[in-house]
């Protein structure tokens, strides 16, 4: 970008700011950090998924050279500074958790996950503090465990918690079930699917990690951590560990990637400052890779199952869902909201369902804790309702594009209130769908289909039409949804003396480009260049309140947080103009960075001299400084929508999938840079293609996890992902004044659908049973179910 | 992730690695590290010296003469496959050195280290199978030469004594026919390592097939020649065989009981597999005599 491109920034495809240091190496992380005098933390996790602990002895690791110290559950009780709580999961008014199965920051007398952890060792460094770990002897009395939630929920399983003798946290209804029954009754065609979905390891390539440090004159801990979410880490961190919030400073390094699994508090991030404030010294850990497989929150693993009644024109009469989530050893703190109402919110994804019922359950195994990944439990939501969609057209025998379009919620009908509750804000999933049909030439397309089917090849065509929900909104919502933070978002503007300015936001980029985008709101609104704007985020000192970077809300929230502020600095400088050259403040213009007076353009400032003028101050109408803060809550969501269309071909002798096209069409409203919406949806759909096909969790019988390294876990490589075609279409949000949608997790969600429908469109001829999928469609499974049909 | 404490030695020449490593049951040749140090990381081996072969110059290099091509134990995969006249006479072994892994990979692994490790999964064994390599290993007592039908045991067994270093392996160069070959490889989508990998070699001699070895790895414990598919080529000619049907015996000699069967597969499937990929490497082998210029 030259440096007088200003006005017109907002939409452009503005190079991203931040990229060279990332790909120079340049960029500091959490253990780049340098330290003097830090103690290394290692953490002894518990070899067995399910099991009582009756001893644990540190004396040999103790006796270890360069061992500084080991903490037991039990040697926090004893030690000077108060024990770490639990960490909370917050009740709401529709689940109720109790303290009981809140998840431990170190466990004492009873595991209920391969992973958790036992016990922390510090070391002069890292490799003695390891050494230290495997030196310890715990005396474990094992029992008998489970991971399947279906089975978890048997009369005859193991119980976790004695109170909840058949492994369920919570059982949640929604709707009324006699009435959708009798939609049922009256129902010409009923169809069913299945989304029997694994869990998923959100991954980032920069694992958790972080450092502590202790002043003890000050009772000041300051934290670096790689987070998501640096403010909800202070906040729950002086919980934890019963210190004062406003004597804890949290400071985030880059961030290499997080996909909502660095928004929950976590146990290691406890312990860590735990010990600085014990040891009074800095401490510092890095994850493992293996120690994210194992201990990281999952994603994913819900199971929805349900039905779908249609009249004799194919319109929806009413939807029945059951749905069982895989909760792991405790409650985590979002999991039974997203696996509820944050799940079934979108579950008529674009069309208007008049009935709906829905049951779900949590189901506590022998597994790592469940919680958010990109996407959500939206996911389940879309792809359940997307995979019913094409077995429905298959049961009416109409094609599946056709079947969606007479069901689409029209146009004209926004704002609109869902079956759920949800008030849909804008859209146009007509002309989503048309155009998808319209560049996949769809006609021509299931004739080619057709016709290579004769030569024994099998294409197939796969639809997803989907609705997310972005910047979630208004504060009754989320109180409602029992969201412990409303989802505003803080963001300040100060334009400093020389005229560059400096925004802060309570967001946390961990990859996604808000240096870029939110340099282009700030840049564009004060008219000033892209390059004389910092963005600060990630720091709790710089800006004390925040709600942080999930939900795809960032851009919709946060940006509309900077963009509020931007009016407010122009206001302010207007008044200042008014002022200084005798002019009523209503005669004040302002355009491109300048401001002037009506009728006489000679009489102008900049806003660069504004700037000073604020600051020097010598003659200024109010208070000194050019600087607004804004706190922006939305008072709707922002829904994003799309249709997403996979075409692949599939090898019935080696159940191989191959990818002729992948096409992305999306509403995200205005996109603020078009590249970086481009990239965001690029990366989800990797996701939503590898949950369809390559990634799941694998444990053995005993609870072990099979997958703990990515030698076994299939992570997406850039070879199986195709070429990703994107088609933009905007409606703009009403309610944000930026118009944004967000569509950080659009891709994962419309993506797994797309896929799957794609290959069971394929196999049909062949007689593979797609009302039952079992996720993810490996080669093997789609050689097994073409070739070994009872 | 972290190893356990390790020494570590230089080795000068290869007389100099078997010193320091009959002195010392602990000790382990490191040549590329990309097997061992994994290894390492996650526990698996804890060797207690190291002695690293990496600069021994003698062990690198592919050389030719009149009835023998010789490839030095630390050859790169990266050096073999951008050999052209591996492509052109033993297109089998540079394809399959090109399939290994990343970039990264077969810039830093070794043959010597990937037929003396004898992982299942890997590349090479299937490849040197069909080629019909020599193995040449020196040990206390001198040189060894051993047949490679007889070099791979099982998993991670081979016939290398703890106290011997492969010095590199030996193929034939075949006199009259024309040799072609192929290897091809289901990889697994997060390791990358052959799920099942065919190599396949063939003399053949206007239009018709002298002599044939097809081999595969990842099916079993340790590589296989698979000798029924060898059975239907020889003699066949290239217009009247159907390697559809050739390849259907894939699996016949081979014990069910004893395929591997994981999480990234089951024996069944991995037996499907087989049949699939030795039709295609059987196909791909003829293409490329068809072809006049390497594939590479
Ligand atoms: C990310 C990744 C992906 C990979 N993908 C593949 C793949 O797709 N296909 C594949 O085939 N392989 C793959 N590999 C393994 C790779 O090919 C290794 O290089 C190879 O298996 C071992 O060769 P090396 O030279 O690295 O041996 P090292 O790791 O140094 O040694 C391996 C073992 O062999 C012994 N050894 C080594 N050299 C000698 C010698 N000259 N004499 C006696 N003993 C010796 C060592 O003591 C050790 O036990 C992959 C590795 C990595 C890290």
């Amino acid at each position: 970008m030259s440096g007088d491109t200003t006005n017109g920034l907002i939409g452009d495809r503005v190079t991203r700011t931040e990229d060279a240091e990332f790909v120079t190496g340049q960029a500091e992380y959490t253990d780049d950090i340098a330290t003097s005098n830090a103690a290394h933390a290692a953490v002894l996790r518990s070899q067995h998924a399910h099991a009582k602990v009756h001893d644990i002895d540190t004396s040999a690791a103790e006796e270890l050279d360069g061992v500084i110290a080991v903490y037991t559950a039990e040697d926090m009780e004893e030690a000077e500074t108060s024990a770490p709580r639990k960490i909370p999961s917050m009740s709401t008014d529709y689940i109720q958790v109790e303290p009981e199965l809140f998840r431990p920051v170190i466990a004492s007398d009873r595991v209920h996950y391969q992973g958790e952890p036992l016990a922390i060792a510090l070391a002069e460094d890292r490799y003695t503090a390891n050494d230290a770990v495997d030196r310890i002897e715990v005396d474990y009395e094992r029992l008998e465990s489970v991971t399947d939630p279906e089975a978890a929920i048997e009369d005859d399983a193991p119980t976790l918690f004695e109170d909840y003798p058949n492994n369920i946290a919570y059982d949640w209804e929604f709707g009324d079930k006699d009435e959708v029954d009798e939609a049922f009754e009256d129902a010409e065609y009923v169809a069913s699917a299945s989304v029997d979905e694994q869990r998923l390891i959100p991954d980032p390539l920069e694992p958790r990690a972080t450092v502590a440090d202790y002043d003890s004159s000050s009772n000041e801990l300051s934290i670096q951590m790689s987070t998501q979410t640096p403010h909800s880490d202070r906040h729950a961190i002086a919980g934890i560990l019963r210190h004062p919030e406003n004597k804890i400073h949290v400071q985030v390094p880059r961030v290499g990637g997080g996909f909502g699994a660095k928004i929950h508090n976590y146990d290691v991030e406890s312990l860590v400052p735990w010990c600085a404030r014990e040891l009074e010294r800095p401490v510092r850990w890095q994850a493992t890779r293996s120690e994210i497989h194992q201990t990281s929150s999952h994603g994913r693993g819900l199971n929805l199952e349900g039905e779908a009644a249609f009249d004799e024109d194919g319109k929806l009469l009413g939807v029945r869902v059951d749905g069982l989530a895989d909760l792991g050893g405790y409650v985590s703190s979002h999991v039974h909201m997203l696996t509820t109402v944050l799940c079934i919110e979108v579950i008529n994804s674009q069309y208007e369902l008049p009935k709906l019922y829905s049951r779900i359950r949590g189901a506590l195994t022998n597994a790592t804790c469940l919680d958010s990944y990109r996407g959500v439990h939206e996911v389940a939501a879309i792809t359940f309702i997307e995979r019913l969609m094409h077995e429905s057209a298959k049961e009416i025998g109409m094609d599946p594009a056709e079947l969606r379009r007479r069901n689409q919620i029209p146009a004209d009908a926004f704002p609109y209130e869902t079956v759920t509750g949800t008030v849909y804000d804008s859209g146009n999933y007509q002309q989503a769908l048309e155009k998808t049909l319209d560049v996949l030439e769809y006609d021509e397309l299931r004739e080619r289909q057709e016709e290579l089917r004769e030569d024994g090849r099998y294409l197939g065509i796969g639809l997803s039409a989907y609705t997310h929900v972005s910047g979630v909104g208004p504060a009754d919502v989320c109180k409602e949804y029992g969201i412990f933070k409303t989802h505003w978002e803080s963001g300040r503007i100060t334009v400093h003396q020389s005229g560059t300015v400096t925004a802060y936001c309570g967001t946390m980029d961990f990859g996604m480009g808000h240096q870029t985008s939110y340099a282009q709101i700030v840049a564009d609104k004060l008219g000033i260049p892209i390059e004389d704007v910092e963005i600060i985020e990630g720091d709790t000192r710089h800006l004390n309140d925040g709600v942080g970077t999930h939900a795809s809300r960032s851009l919709v929230v946060g940006g509309s947080a900077l963009a509020e502020s931007a009016d407010d600095v122009i206001e302010k400088g207007r008044s200042i103009v008014a002022h200084q050259l005798e002019a009523p403040e209503e005669d004040i213009e302002f355009e491109d960075g300048e401001f002037w007076v009506k009728g006489a353009p000679e009489r102008s400032m900049t806003i660069q001299e504004v700037g000073s003028q604020a600051h020097r101050a010598w003659d200024v109408p109010g208070e000194p400084g050019l600087e607004a803060t804004t706190y922006y809550l939305p008072e709707q969501m922002a829904i994003t929508s799309g249709v997403h269309a996979a075409v692949v071909e599939v090898d019935p002798d080696t159940g191989e999938v191959e990818f002729e096209r992948y096409l992305s069409v999306d509403d995200a409203g205005n996109r603020i840079n078009p590249q970086i919406v481009e990239g965001q949806l690029h990366g989800g759909i990797a996701q939503g293609i590898s949950q369809a096909l390559y990634e799941d969790v694998v444990y053995d019988d005993n609870g072990n996890m099979v997958t703990s390294t990515l030698q076994d876990y299939a992570m997406p490589k850039s070879f199986h992902v195709p070429e990703v075609e994107t088609v933009e279409l905007s409606t703009p949000a009403p309610d944000n004044p930026l118009g944004a949608k967000g569509v950080g997790e659009t891709g994962p969600i419309a993506g797994n659908a797309a896929v799957l429908n794609a290959v069971v469109d394929a196999l049909e001829p062949l007689g593979f049973d797609g009302s039952e999928v079992d996720t993810p469609l490996t080669p093997e499974k789609i050689w097994k179910g073409v070739n070994d049909q009872d | 992730m972290y190893p356990s404490e390790f020494d570590y030695e230089r080795a000068e020449t290869v007389d100099h690695a078997l010193e320091l490593l009959s002195g010392d049951p602990e000790a382990k040749i490191i040549s590329g590290g990309h097997s061992l140090i994994p290894m390492m990381k996650s526990g698996l081996a804890n060797p207690g010296t190291l002695v690293d072969i990496g600069e021994i110059d003698e062990l690198t290099g592919i050389e030719w003469d009149d009835d023998t091509v010789s490839v030095g134990a630390l050859t790169t995969y990266a050096t073999i496959a951008d050999d052209d006249e591996l492509w052109d006479e033993l297109p089998v072994l540079a394809e399959a050195a090109h399939e290994v892994g990343d970039i990264q990979v077969r810039n830093r692994g070794t043959i010597g280290g990937n037929v003396a490790h004898g992982d299942p999964a890997s590349d090479l064994p299937a490849a040197v199978l069909a080629a019909d390599a020599t193995v040449v290993v020196q040990g206390p007592d001198g040189e060894r030469r051993i047949d490679v039908d007889d070099f791979f045991l099982g998993m991670y067994a081979t016939e290398l004594g703890e106290d011997e270093i492969l010095t590199g392996l030996e193929f034939p160069r075949s006199e009259n026919a024309t040799t072609t070959g192929a290897y091809v490889k289901k990889p697994s989508p997060s390791s990358g390592y052959a799920l099942v990998g065919v190599a396949v070699s063939l003399e053949v001699d206007d239009g018709r097939i002298e002599s044939a070895r097809v081999a595969a790895n990842g099916i079993m414990d340790h590589g296989v020649r698979l000798e029924p598919v060898e059975d239907g080529l020889v003699g066949e000619s290239l217009d009247d065989v159907s390697f559809e049907d050739v390849a259907a015996v894939a699996d016949e000699d081979l014990e069910e009981f004893m395929m591997m069967d994981d999480i990234q597969a089951s024996a069944e499937f991995r037996a499907q597999l087989l049949k699939v990929y030795t039709e295609e490497a059987l196909n791909d082998a003829v293409d490329r005599l068809d072809a006049s210029l390497p594939t590479a």
